[in-house]
């Protein structure tokens, strides 16, 4: 597959959706380094979701391209979406976690599903992610509607990480948590990071932008209209990025 | 287009959506269901929800139905001296009609609104979205397990609602006909035949079908939130219930064609 940015591990060209009509996307191309965190944000109903969901394969664009590691898998079929999804997590929004499991088989079911590990082998992995994310390892036992929202998303990025995939992609991580949550997940995610697992991070929450993204990107209109290193945003923000920060536009 | 002739298109593209979408899903149910490995516990989690949740609401039909028809036979036969043909018309009609029926009706309501309300939630909260995301299929996951669970189940608990419904029309023969019970157990065995109860058995497996299918359809297509769901509950309990009701008699005219080749 042909790339358009030779550097690229993670690559969107040209990506186009609609939905009843309505475009939502009009040719958005981005590119991400292996082993960057790429923050993408823009205003509500911009589409940054659908973008991330497609990058997994949960939505099929009209039109584009999302090459992963070289591989186009927009005209992929399911069943040739299972070798890249074991490559490429999704942390979902609110931990999306099977409510009729335990935490326990919550994050048990990616091993069961794609290793041939052992139980006792499966709870030794269960126990060290646990405390790899903070969680208590009497939480394995509680099912998800007694976790509160922080721990969800905890467990739910902890479910994503069991395969231990190159790619990370994070819907809003730290929406609706308070700060020491909000903490906890930064920290996760720069732990990720540290392993050199390549990530996105479509988020409103600017701090936690500021505080795990190498880059940082602007949806708006259905187009990327701004794409900066974080350090150059820092030093140099533009009118553009700083209306949006500052709540002066979307 | 005529403004009056939206509504009907709309029901037509309704019911083409409808018959699409359950045609695509069966063929991703057959086509999973020989090229993948099964969750049998999943399987008995099911056939204990549908299966052993569903028994006690059969039974009390069953019961009921039987003793009704037996009270309503006998008054208006009694007219023409033709009490004595209580158990005979009752065990055929429930063993070929309403046994299969109600038992399948009954199971609509109960499992079919709890497949679309449970799956629909599950669309709502991600979580198939999650099933697909950590490489795994919601078909395999979710729809197979209560599709084998009911095709399984439902046989069985219709055999129980026939022996339950006559067992009801037995009781009212006895205390309310004055029919003598040694006679009216003599009757049933000797006058239904096996063709009769495997006629009601065999619709019970394609009643099986028609519900667990597009109930699993109804849940997976919510797409608007948690109105969706309740929406997608009313129109699976509706839909599953007036199938039934339609395939009754295609089937009933099917083997009787097939009992006649015989």
């Amino acid at each position: 597959m042909s790339k358009k940015w030779p550097q690229a591990f993670i690559e969107v060209v040209d990506f186009h959706k609609s939905f009843e009509g309505k475009k939502i996307h009009q040719g958005v191309s981005f590119y991400i380094r292996k082993g960057e965190c790429l923050g993408l944000i823009g205003g509500s109903g911009t589409g940054k979701s659908v973008l991330l969901r497609s990058l997994v394969g949960l939505e099929k664009p009209e039109q584009g391209q999302i090459l992963i590691d070289g591989e186009d898998i927009v005209p992929m079929r399911e069943r040739e979406l299972v070798d890249i999804r074991k490559k490429v997590a999704y942390a979902f929004q609110g931990g999306a976690l099977f409510d009729s499991m335990t935490v326990y088989e919550n994050l048990a079911y990616p091993l069961r599903e794609h290793t041939k590990l052992s139980e006792p082998e499966i709870a030794q992995h269960i126990q060290d992610q646990l405390k790899e994310f903070g969680l208590d390892p009497s939480t394995e036992k509680q099912y998800p509607n007694s976790l509160s929202g922080g721990m969800q998303k905890r467990v739910g990025l902890a479910r994503a990480m069991m395969m231990h995939p190159q790619v990370v992609l994070y819907d809003e991580p730290t929406a609706g948590l308070d700060p020491y949550n909000t903490k906890r997940i930064q920290e996760s995610i720069l732990k990720m990071k540290a392993k050199g697992v390549t990530s996105i991070l479509v988020t409103h929450d600017m701090p936690t932008v500021y505080a795990v993204c190498d880059k940082v990107a602007l949806l708006q209109k259905g187009r990327i209209s701004e794409q900066y290193v974080m350090s150059k945003l820092l030093a140099e923000p533009t009118a553009l990025m700083t209306n949006f920060i500052t709540g002066e536009s979307t | 287009m005529e403004k009056s002739a939206l509504p009907f298109v709309k029901f037509l593209t309704e019911v083409f959506e409808f018959l699409g979408g359950v045609g695509l899903l069966t063929k991703q149910i057959i086509k999973k269901l020989f090229t993948n490995k099964l969750y049998w516990n999943l399987i008995i989690e099911q056939i204990y929800q549908v299966g052993i949740r569903s028994t006690p609401l059969v039974l009390i039909t069953a019961a009921c139905t039987g003793m009704v028809m037996a009270l309503q036979f006998g008054l208006g036969l009694e007219k023409f001296g033709g009490k004595m043909y209580v158990p005979k018309l009752l065990a055929v009609t429930i063993l070929r009609e309403m046994g299969p029926m109600f038992t399948s009706l009954m199971v609509a309501a109960r499992v079919g609104a709890g497949f679309a309300s449970e799956i629909g939630s599950m669309v709502v909260t991600q979580q198939i979205d999650a099933i697909r995301a950590l490489g795994t299929s919601p078909i395999r996951k979710i729809v197979i397990p209560r599709v084998l669970a009911t095709l399984f189940v439902l046989p069985i608990l219709v055999s129980f609602a026939n022996v339950i419904g006559n067992a009801g029309g037995l009781f009212i023969g006895a205390v309310e006909l004055k029919l003598d019970p040694s006679f009216y157990v003599l009757k049933v065995l000797s006058t239904s035949s096996l063709s009769d109860y495997f006629s009601g058995f065999a619709k019970s497996f394609f009643f099986a079908l028609i519900i667990s299918i597009p109930s699993c359809y109804f849940g997976l297509n919510v797409k608007n939130g948690t109105k969706d769901v309740g929406i997608a509950t009313t129109k699976a309990v509706v839909v599953t219930s007036i199938m039934i009701l339609i395939a009754d008699f295609f089937l009933s005219k099917l083997f009787w064609i097939v009992e006649k080749m015989i």
